[in-house]
């Protein structure tokens, strides 16, 4: 029943990023171009996202703990670090380049696309990367 | 190239998202943030405690697009660069930036918002800008 719930809650993520159209990078890349061809639609996908998660985290926090766990896994952070604002510039920089950022690509890739499968594969890499230094940076 | 603005299709595929980041915080007490969930499963230090829920939660982004195709009789309008370098630059930029930032557009651009966390607007703040000047170099300086 876990299982089913997680697989159906993924599967809704997909289903609405093909359904937003943010599956498409084009569409993205001209959510971004605010001085050409500029497409608002990600601003609709990301409000119609937020009026739905708002008011849901606000009554799900007012639990004690989740269903299937003791407690929430919420991030702890609260200060505004240097990893914060370097890691949010790199990835907007190359979100901008490819009009792709993880979800839609994954999303993408069993549509079998050779780019989509080449810029998964690099964002892989790039993931493992930045676990590899930010560890190396924590033990030091 | 230009694309249709699709405001209700949008508004409502970002509410599917939405309900999807609901289900899986009441469920599993976890932000619906793709990279992080991504980033967990993969080596080299792999998270035992959410190995399960993030690889069945991915198994079912995956499904999407399958049924997708199944339903709807076709794939979705998809116009992805042919510039395989690009695309790697891109990938390994999107990768590295989203684990160092702890988040990408669903961590920190629905989730993070929602929770009203004041990282995660900051994050959306600059990954916003940096996309759009990266853009307007790319179509309008280099003309791409």
């Amino acid at each position: 029943m876990r299982i089913l719930i997680t697989l159906v809650s993924g599967f809704l993520f997909g289903v609405g990023l093909i359904l937003s159209g943010m599956s498409n990078p084009l569409k993205v890349s001209n959510f971004l171009d605010v001085f050409g061809n500029w497409d608002p639609s990600l601003a609709f996908v990301m409000g119609g996202a937020i009026i739905v998660t708002m008011p849901g985290f606000w009554l799900i926090q007012r639990r004690k703990s989740p269903f299937f766990h003791d407690f929430f896994h919420l991030p702890t952070q609260t200060e505004f670090d240097m990893p914060l604002v370097a890691g949010a510039s790199i990835f907007g920089i190359g979100w901008g380049l490819a009009g792709f950022c993880p979800g839609p690509a994954l999303t993408s890739l069993p549509f079998a696309n050779t780019g989509t499968l080449i810029f998964v594969l690099a964002m892989l890499s790039g993931m493992m990367s930045a676990k590899f230094v930010t560890q190396r940076m924590c033990q030091t | 190239m230009e694309t249709e603005f699709t405001p209700l299709t949008s508004l409502l595929g970002g509410a599917l998202i939405g309900l999807s980041a609901i289900v899986l915080m009441v469920t599993h007490g976890r932000i619906a943030g793709i990279s992080g969930i991504v980033s967990r499963i993969l080596p080299p230090s792999v998270d035992k405690g959410g190995f399960t829920q993030g690889a069945v939660f991915l198994a079912g982004l995956l499904l999407a697009g399958p049924v997708w195709y199944m339903v709807a009789g076709s794939a979705p309008v998809q116009d992805v660069s042919n510039n395989f370098v690009l695309l790697t630059i891109a990938g390994i930029l999107v990768g590295f930036g989203s684990v160092l930032g702890n988040g990408c557009t669903s961590g920190h651009g629905v989730c993070g918002i929602s929770r009203k966390s004041t990282r995660s607007i900051g994050a959306t703040l600059i990954f916003m800008a940096t996309a759009l000047v990266t853009v307007f170099i790319l179509r309008h300086v280099l003309g791409a």
